[in-house]
């Protein structure tokens, strides 16, 4: 039963990580439809921001303080990804769109492009970032049940973001106008929204998201120039599942795969419930082309 | 219309997604023989690399580790020390009185590119020697090359055993130099209840074939056996079998990317290296900056050689390499295997008289070298070398405190003939 119970909080857990490697994914793929293979690579730059900032408070601020600088590098990450999801925006993904096949080549190779890069500036080995003291251990609630503080963390992260998202998207002017820009583009440019600017902060806050992402995942996993593709798949899964075009729909998709795929894995291993979980998506894709929760607007059509 | 467009992009989405994802995963240590090796061409036969060429004042070999890609990681650094060892031998005079000159060539993690490559060092090239490759698939992937033009390559990490090429000198440790006195050290102190836990490919589950043989032959208890895929980031399931077996040992053989995950996870599980031991075959001291000291502290891995080992070659190597490549590098047994090879190479080359590579192989028996980890010698039979091994824990600054170090050099049995609960493990 505790195993169970525990379970279970593993699979909310693993959701809220995928669902946090998906939020910007279902911006940019979801609202923007632009296949972004660089996704992973983004989330890569923010982890690599995280241990940037953690390197500039081991050296440049007293260790009194260094509790404190994962806050900052959140938002460090956050702010990188989101210059590095704008200069590729500009530069490059603003000739793609609805050329969704070139954009997936075109950001494939971005995306190798800056694992390269990262290589080159930080070398090929893993780094380490260390975590804060305050975010070692974890919550006992019953004897031989621990809830690490670490997973507690990005799961009260991922609401953050998303409660972020959603005021941002449904209760902010600028949110609105990406909406409309996205809900119907020529519409929105007669009445005056600058759709060139929309398109471009658009893909930026996705990316940024990613950031926020890698700066979490530097809590449970590998710091290296490859670190992105682990996710890139999940972060797919997540979004087709969820159905392309709706935030809400990521979620349920996250859930979905986290929980089922941790109680697969513990009922049978690893590669087996991986196999599963594919299994299952793929035989709901067919049942529902469009994912959990359908869109129900003109432009997809 | 746009909707077919849509759908049909959402396949190639996932396609090319899982495709990415195969790269991702293939960031394993060793092992990993995959389904790649690719038939040999036919053509160009007998245009060998053999009597390779001495014309000229300097002697060509070739280097091929995957300078790009997921492997990267790990072999660039072997690279680092290689080519360390060329520089050395060259500042002394060089190979038969001739400077050694490097043709250096990128594997890019990709198995069939390192057999393309191998193919174009020894025909093009016309290398004397190659030292290359990391995971056993690149190895597997190279040997029906060398093999066919009767090349020579020098391959520097531990593996799986169960093979003996001619056309290969294997200076990392075979399983009876590391995975087998590893589990006999952990039986004798830390307990009989074994957690096996691999990546899943071919090298942790051969070496956990033998491990299950060697447990059941002298009284140890396999309690669970578990793999996850390569790449795999998410180990709280498998940490929760673990605390449902409650096992002594947990023998790990993750590779890659995945050891960090497992190892920061388990400490926020509230595990530490003294609640259970760990310990790994696939974590040196590179990986150990990579995954931090302060979640690896006291946790085992086994090895031949630390950067920590008390020998004066040792002291005058780790010094060499970092003057070269940063104070902040570490040396690792791939990396020290690497540097060797070198050696070994160049001792044999002068033995033998030329770099001729039949007069090398069978000059190469018996050679002794001062390595940074002791005296190895070559095995002329099996082309493996002697080496001492090592179990050692892992300190707060990220070094290894040796726990046991054999008296002796061990000698190479990579089909394990020496072992009687063995027999059979070969020919599955």
């Amino acid at each position: 039963m505790e195993v169970q119970l525990l379970q279970l909080f593993n699979g909310i857990s693993v959701s809220s990580i995928l669902l946090l490697i998906a939020l910007g994914l279902a911006i940019t793929f979801g609202l923007m439809n632009v296949i972004n293979m660089a996704h992973g690579e983004f989330i890569m730059i923010g982890a690599y921001s995280t241990y940037v900032t953690q390197l500039f408070f081991t050296s440049n601020i007293p260790a009194d303080y260094f509790g404190y600088y994962f806050v900052l590098a959140i938002l460090v990450s956050f702010a990188v990804a989101f210059i590095f999801g704008f200069v590729l925006e500009i530069s490059l993904i603003r000739f793609l769109y609805g050329r969704p096949l070139d954009s997936l080549l075109a950001t494939w190779g971005v995306g190798l492009v800056l694992q390269q890069l990262a290589r080159s500036i930080f070398g090929a080995p893993n780094v380490a970032v260390q975590a804060p003291a305050w975010l070692n251990g974890g919550l006992e609630v019953m004897d031989g049940i621990i809830l690490p503080y670490k997973r507690l963390f990005i799961i009260a992260l991922v609401a953050v973001v998303l409660l972020a998202m959603y005021l941002f998207i449904y209760r902010s002017n600028a949110g609105r106008r990406m909406r409309a820009v996205m809900q119907n583009r020529e519409m929105a440019a007669c009445l005056g929204i600058s759709t060139r600017r929309v398109d471009s902060m658009t893909f930026a806050i996705g990316s940024g998201i990613a950031g926020i992402a890698g700066c979490a995942i530097t809590l449970l996993g590998s710091i290296g120039p490859s670190l992105g593709t682990y996710y890139i798949v999940d972060a797919f899964m997540v979004v087709v599942l969820g159905g392309v075009g709706k935030l809400i729909g990521s979620v349920f998709g996250a859930l979905g795969i986290g929980v089922t795929g941790t109680f697969f894995e513990y009922w049978t291993n690893a590669s087996i419930g991986k196999v599963l979980v594919f299994i299952v998506i793929i035989a709901f894709l067919q049942w529902k082309p469009k994912g959990l929760v359908t869109m129900r607007t003109r432009s997809l059509d | 219309m746009k909707k077919n467009v849509w759908s049909s992009v959402v396949m190639v989405v996932l396609v090319f997604s899982l495709i990415l994802a195969g790269c991702g995963g293939n960031s394993a240590n060793n092992g990993n023989t995959g389904n790649t090796t690719p038939t040999p061409d036919a053509t160009n036969e007998g245009t060998g690399a053999e009597g390779s060429t001495d014309d000229g004042d300097t002697i060509k070999v070739g280097i091929l580790h995957s300078l790009s890609g997921t492997m990267a990681i790990s072999e660039v650094s072997v690279k680092d020390a290689e080519l360390m060892a060329i520089n050395e031998i060259n500042a002394a005079g060089g190979v038969l009185g001739k400077q050694i000159e490097v043709v250096i060539e990128d594997g890019a993690s990709d198995w069939p590119t390192f057999a393309e490559k191998a193919r174009k060092l020894l025909q093009q090239d016309q290398v004397a020697t190659v030292f290359g490759g990391w995971t056993s698939a690149s190895r597997k992937a190279m040997l029906p090359v060398f093999e066919e033009l009767n090349g020579l390559l020098w391959y520097p990490v531990q593996y799986e055993g169960l093979e003996s090429s001619p056309n290969i000198f294997y200076t990392g440790a075979t399983t009876n130099q590391q995975i087998v006195p590893a589990v006999e050290w952990l039986l004798e102190n830390r307990g009989k209840k074994f957690f096996l836990l691999g990546s899943d490919y071919v090298f942790p589950r051969t070496a956990n074939k033998i491990i299950k043989a060697q447990l059941e032959a002298s009284g140890g208890e396999t309690v669970a056996e578990e793999y996850t895929p390569l790449g795999h980031t998410d180990y709280s399931t498998v940490i929760s079998k673990i605390k449902e077996a409650k096992p002594d040992v947990v023998f790990n053989t993750l590779n890659g990317d995945s050891n960090v995950a497992f190892f920061k996870q388990l400490k926020d599980a509230g595990i530490s290296a003294d609640d259970l031991t760990t310990l790994s075959v696939s974590v040196a001291e590179e990986e150990i900056r990579g995954i931090g000291t302060d979640v690896l502290e006291g946790h085992l891995a086994a090895w031949n050689y630390y950067q920590t080992t008390d020998t004066p070659e040792n002291e005058k190597f780790v010094a060499a390499y970092k003057a070269a490549y940063g104070e902040d590098r570490v040396t690792a047994d791939p990396i020290e295997a690497g540097y060797i090879a070198v050696y070994l190479w160049a001792a044999a080359v002068e033995k033998a008289g030329t770099t001729d590579v039949d007069k090398v192989r069978e000059a190469a028996d018996g050679i002794e070298f001062n390595a940074p980890e002791g005296k190895v010698t070559i095995d002329g039979e099996t082309q493996h070398i002697y080496k001492k091994v090592l179990i050692g824990e892992v300190q707060a600054d990220g070094m290894f405190k040796t726990l046991h170090s054999t008296e002796e050099p061990v000698k190479p049995d990579p089909y394990l003939k020496g072992y009687e609960w063995a027999s059979g493990l070969a020919e599955q």
